[in-house]
């Protein structure tokens, strides 16, 4: 870790202003950076310490929907009232992730700008284009178990493994962001973050400087809300695949569904096409199976993760089956 | 905000600051390098050993800790982050001449081998215990919107999944955390 | 005299642990010990090759350093040489930064020493190194032509036994099994990382290491041996040590190191290994390709049995681990045949963890046993009954104590095994595929050379003192209990004091043989004790009285060459797949093992339940992975490398069957640290098969292996 200079912002302005030096960057919760930092990963000259600003809140908007500040921790927003009961899938997904102690820490903004979990990005002597751009891609024809189907670029294959944004990108969340010249700003978080291109070191539409404030959750959508996470533990791991879906249905004929997925692109993925494939048709397996088919008709293995495309064509079909139905087993 | 005491003003790695931490109650002064992590501000500068270092990297649960009631990863924090938090320690819990319900209960369920993880697991299972209290759902929760928790032995599992035992001591300290949740309840 | 040897009581160092006052090798902030300056260990990029140019001028220069020690400016240490008195590597010379030949990708390169942890960790990454790299062989599968057989294995067990002709009766079987099965590389990982506080004194004439060791006289003698010095002049400090799983047998580069620059800067120097180093430094379980082969009578009957191992090895270390060995003693056939090959790579050596041997070769032979009894439509575990030898059938003597039959039958019972879905694929719950799995456990019991001394006071209080070590392991209380007993004494009066290079030598914890020497030892001093106080008409004089015990090692134990011992145990697990995404989760199980006689039962009960957790994870979740183009492993830390977590594990049970192994020592006691590990991953592995109807071959069986063989199951 090498040495940097320490300040605590005391205001959102007054934060975008110190970021802004040469070096700097935001630390929130600090879970994923400082683990980065140790392994010289992050090498930041300065923090701004914003995770004392008062952006923990978790408002009820006019519109029905949910702000959630920034800085609320993950645990704070599973266990919100208003979350639990009206975005469950957000829940759900915050739940599934990290540890207890983690959970505690982590804030949202800071969930939604975790790096990836490649472990070629987190060895400084592996070439990375991530890290290190120009260097190369050391998981292409490397171990690539836990790498996208969806996606990625000859220049990365690295996923986002966050849990919380997957649940969020399928609520069409807002993330609400403060600026460098202070003004405000609302980027839909299916843009907020990047596919890899040939730039995977450019992960998200933040601007230098720029800070994120909120979290805006609109109404919630009609239907039932699910998470299902599938990992190679029971639990404190990432995801090999995990589905968000909300759907409704009206005697029997889908109505309205929102499906995203975690652990298989460089973001969290809208599953756009199996939406469309499930909208206006029967719930029925031929229908969650032409979703899950349209879903993954894109997706390429890269070796060691072929699995995948089967396992989250399964992971859709079963999270559509379950939360069409409300009397199915849950596993 | 800490006032900076420059050493060296050619090299700011030489830049330490003063801090102030409430530990177990105590308040304590210490001058730190600012990335030291509180981890290592508690083992290495106010030589309180209790916390563990597994794998500094929040992926074990060895270094857990209780700020403000909440446990967290110690690892994974700066200490100067924690001014003006209440920041508890296994050593504030309980002592071996007066040990502290959940410490009793992992030595009479023999809940733990090495010992290693130990302080981390039942310092993560006050902050737990308290969480479920709070009514806060967890993964293998049914409904999540439900607000009647009921901590089974696979609540507790999930809850304290963040806490690895290598010696594997799960079955006895699930058996543990599960009398001292019963005896709180009758 | 009052029984306490046997009895569950409490850890007598329970109290301390949980409120995190017993003082492992890092912490020592004693007054004596002063404050430490702190290493940081520079790792090579590389997997073979030489450092053609190492700059520490930058690191030099940075904040806080006080030493950067390279190959360049290291001490002349010791080189690696057999000792012919002690038949395994850990007593052996060390030397660290001893040459700019790289053998292993995170050899260390260098030693960063600064006055925080702070400065020295940041100091790392300024040290340059230039490589010149040279083509490494990484990958096992790819070189198998290269195996070759060692002269022994480890300990100076045979390479290869034969009895019979195995060829023409396996051909001539009815019923065969012929497969293959493959296991990873697997680590340790203890809680506690490897770690030395290094303190000298007398201008660095004399050390004392606050070591994390599970082997107080091997770290002493590795010390000596690599520094060059006279072993008295060591003083070896380990109370506590958090868990060793085999991976701290030896001392490591963070000892050699944190003493080289104590003795240098004449400071106290730590050193703790990062996790993710711990990956490169430290042995790992070495992966395997074992083929076995079992031919039978269609009433199960075995008649010809082979089981060949195919492991790597480090030409540097070359470390041959006895992985298909257990068969010798374990089923009866007229015609067997058991092979160990090596297969040359440029790895780091690999090491003991846990239940070495066992542990894999049971995954592999348990799991065919499986294939058999499915291929027969036979019950598991009558098969097992079915091929029972009187005698061991390899060395033909009899065995000292056996009682695996009575472990499965009492297991089913216990178990509900008569309950097991009688096709595989044919139970549900919910969403869940349901399997019933079974194997047997076998451990070898080995004994070792081992002294402890007892002392009484006037005031009638006792001290134990050996340089056995607790390494989570309960020996400060087993040996509390036995030495309370042996001298009529409440637990109360009785002081345990281990870990101490001072006190009398022992072979440590290791290898199952902890327990059995060291209480034994000490069984054997206080009867002297007690012998000396009859002498003295029943008087404690006022200087108090003491004694010595002692045993000796197995080649010096007639018992150990007229009799087959080992530890039996039987294993039952119900798993449950998920019928969709094959998701793995274990639901119950239970163990049963006999071990002669139990000196704690509620201690021993953990250490059962703990090494069948690890059967746990060597079933569905351990491996770590190398990368085939640069020697290093991918998954070094334990966000990739995945142990169980509390979730991964239900409800489990160990029971022990009370006994006595009169053959094995005069306490009647076997080891328990790795018995329940072996065959605990097999019987895991048959209950995914009893499920699914699926076999998976290659360990762990995660769910992608599984994916294929099960079809989705529709709405």
């Amino acid at each position: 870790m090498r040495p940097f200079t320490y300040e605590r912002a005391t205001d959102s302005r007054a934060a975008v202003t110190a970021v802004s030096r040469a070096g700097a960057k935001y630390i929130s919760g600090g879970t994923n950076l400082l683990d980065l930092m140790k392994l010289d990963i992050e090498q930041p000259s300065h923090l701004v310490d914003i995770s004392r600003l008062p952006l923990k809140d978790i408002d009820e908007l006019p519109d029905g929907g949910l702000r959630i500040g920034a800085q609320a921790v993950n645990s704070d927003v599973a266990a919100d009232g208003r979350v639990r009961t009206r975005y469950p899938v957000l829940s759900q997904a915050l739940l599934a992730g990290a540890s207890g102690q983690l959970r505690n820490k982590a804030s949202v903004g800071g969930n939604l700008l975790q790096r990836t979990r490649c472990p070629y990005f987190s060895d400084t002597a592996a070439a990375c284009n991530k890290r290190e751009p120009g260097s190369g891609c050391s998981a292409i024809g490397g171990f690539n178990r836990i790498h996208a189907i969806l996606g990625a670029s000859d220049a990365c294959i690295a996923t986002h493994p966050s849990d919380m944004a997957v649940a969020m990108t399928a609520l069409d969340a807002q993330v609400e962001l403060l600026g460098a010249d202070q003004a405000v700003r609302h980027v839909a978080l299916v843009d907020f973050h990047r596919l890899p291109g040939n730039t995977p070191h450019i992960e998200t539409v933040l601007q230098p400087g720029e800070m994120i404030t909120a979290v805006v959750l609109p109404p919630p959508p009609p239907g039932r809300q699910l998470y299902r996470k599938v990992r190679d533990r029971a639990s404190y791991a990432f995801a090999l695949v995990s589905v968000a879906a909300i759907v409704a249905a009206e005697r029997g004929t889908i109505t309205a569904a929102r499906v995203a997925f975690g652990g298989v692109a460089h973001k969290p993925w809208r599953g756009t096409e199996a939406e469309a494939a499930l909208i206006d048709h029967p719930a029925s397996g031929a229908t969650f199976r032409a979703a899950a088919d349209a879903a993954f008709a894109s997706a390429v293995g890269r070796g060691h993760n072929n699995f995948k495309i089967e396992l989250a064509k399964r992971t859709l079909y079963r999270t559509l089956a379950q939360v069409t139905q409300p009397d199915e087993d849950t596993p | 905000m800490s006032n900076v005491v420059d050493r060296n003003s050619a090299d700011i790695a030489a830049k330490t600051t003063q801090i102030a931490l409430t530990i177990n109650g105590l308040d304590r002064r210490l001058e730190l390098d600012p990335r030291t992590s509180l981890l290592d501000a508690l083992r290495e500068h106010l030589h309180l050993t209790g916390t563990k270092k597994g794998c500094d990297h929040g992926q074990c649960g060895a270094c857990t800790v209780l700020i403000n009631g909440r446990r967290i990863n110690a690892c994974l924090t700066l200490a100067v982050m924690h001014e003006d938090d209440d920041i508890l320690t296994i050593e504030g819990l309980g002592s071996p001449g007066a040990l502290h319900t959940l410490q009793a209960a992992f030595v009479e369920r023999d809940a733990f081998q090495c010992g290693y993880c130990t302080p981390g697991q039942i310092c993560s299972a006050v902050g737990m215990l308290a969480e479920a209290k709070a009514g806060w759902p967890s993964h293998v929760t049914a409904d999540v919107g439900s607000r009647d928790i009921v901590l089974t032995d696979g609540e507790i599992r999930e809850r304290m999944s963040g806490n690895i035992c290598r010696c594997a001591a799960y079955p006895n300290i699930v058996a543990a955390i599960r009398d001292v949740a019963e005896d709180a309840r009758t | 005299m009052t029984a306490m040897i046997g009895k569950p009581v409490n850890r007598v160092d329970g109290p301390l642990k949980v409120s995190g006052q017993a003082t492992y090798a890092y912490e020592h902030w004693e007054n004596d010990v002063g404050q430490p300056l702190y290493g940081f260990i520079v790792g090579a990029t590389i997997g073979n090759g030489r450092i053609a140019r190492i700059d520490t001028t930058r690191a030099e220069r940075a904040a806080g350093v006080q030493l950067v020690m390279t190959h360049l400016n290291a001490p002349v240490q010791g080189i690696p040489t057999p000792d012919p008195s002690v038949p395994l590597p850990y007593w052996v010379a060390k030397p660290e930064l001893s040459s700019p030949d790289i053998h292993h990708y995170g050899q260390p390169v260098a030693l960063v020493v600064a006055t925080t942890f702070e400065q020295a960790r940041a100091a790392s990454n300024l040290v340059d190194v230039e490589y010149t790299a040279e083509p490494g062989h990484y990958e096992f599968a790819a070189r198998h032509d290269q195996a070759y057989a060692p002269k022994t294995l480890v300990m100076g067990i045979a390479t290869d036994t034969a009895v019979g002709d195995f060829d023409s009766a396996f051909a001539g079987a009815e019923v065969k099994i012929d497969q293959r099965f493959t296991t990873p590389y697997e680590f340790s990982q203890p809680m506690e990382p490897n770690v030395c506080l290094a303190v000298p004194h007398r201008d660095g004439e004399e050390l004392t290491a606050y070591v994390s060791t599970q082997i107080v006289s091997a770290a002493r003698a590795r010390i000596a041996k690599t520094l060059l010095m006279d072993p008295q002049r060591i003083d070896i400090v380990a109370p506590y040590i958090g868990g060793g799983f085999g991976s701290k047998l030896a001392v490591h580069a963070e000892t050699i190191l944190a003493l080289l620059a104590a003795r240098q800067l004449k400071q106290p120097v730590k050193v703790a290994m990062t996790r993710q180093q711990i990956f490169q430094l430290v042995g790992m379980r070495t992966t395997s390709s074992q083929r076995v082969r079992l031919g039978a009578e269609r009433d199960g009957r075995l008649v010809a049995l082979a089981h060949e191992a195919t492991m790597y090895a480090n030409p540097q270390e070359e470390w041959a681990e006895p992985m298909a060995a257990f068969l010798r003693s374990l089923y009866a056939a007229p015609n067997r045949l058991t092979r160990h090959r090596l297969v040359p790579l440029d790895l780091q050596g690999n090491e003991d963890v846990r239940a070495p041997g066992e542990a894999p070769g049971l995954l592999a032979l348990e799991s065919a046993m499986d294939e058999l009894a499915h291929a027969l439509a036979m019950d598991p575990v009558e098969l097992r009954i079915g091929n029972e030898p009187t005698r061991d059938p390899e060395r033909d003597v009899p065995f000292s104590d056996r009682r695996l039959v009575e472990c499965m039958r009492e297991g089913a019972h216990r178990f509900g095994w008569e309950g097991r879905p009688a096709r595989p694929g044919s139970r549900r719950d919910a969403r869940w595929l349901v399997g019933y799995g079974m194997a047997a456990a076998s451990r070898g019991h080995p004994q070792a050379p081992t002294k402890a001394r007892v002392r009484i006071g006037a005031d009638g209080n006792a001290v134990v003192q050996s340089d056995m070590t607790d390494i989570g392991t309960g020996t400060y209380t087993i040996l509390t209990q036995v030495a309370a007993e042996c001298l009529g004494l409440p637990m109360d009066r009785v002081r345990v004091e281990l870990g101490r290079s001072e006190f009398p030598t022992s072979w440590g914890s290791g290898g199952s043989w902890g327990a059995a020497n060291s209480s034994n030892a000490v069984r054997r001093a206080c009867e002297a004790l007690c012998e000396k106080q009859r002498t003295a008409d029943g008087r404690i004089p006022a200087e108090g009285l003491e004694a010595e015990g002692e045993i000796v090692g197995a080649s010096d134990d007639p018992n150990f060459t007229n009799y087959s011992m080992s530890s039996y145990g039987a294993h039952f697990a119900e798993v449950g797949v998920d019928i969709d995404t094959c998701e793995i989760r274990l639901r119950r199980m239970l163990g049963v093992f006999a071990a002669g006689r139990i000196l704690n039962h509620k201690t021993a009960r953990s250490q059962l339940i703990g090494g069948m957790i690890w059967g746990v994870g060597a079933a569905l979740h351990e491996e770590a992975v190398i990368d085939s183009r640069s020697g290093a492993f991918v998954n070094r830390d334990l966000a990739e490398y995945l142990v169980p977590v509390h979730a991964d594990i239900p409800e489990i049970d160990a029971i022990v069957l009370d006994g006595f192994d009169d053959k094995a020592n005069a306490l009647g006691v076997k080891g328990i640290g790795e018995l329940s590990i072996c065959g605990a991953g097999a019987s895991i592995a048959n209950a995914v098969f009893n499920a699914t109807g699926v076999r998976v071959r290659d360990f762990p069986i995660t769910l992608d292996k599984v994916l294929p063989g099960l079809p989705l199951a529709e709405v």
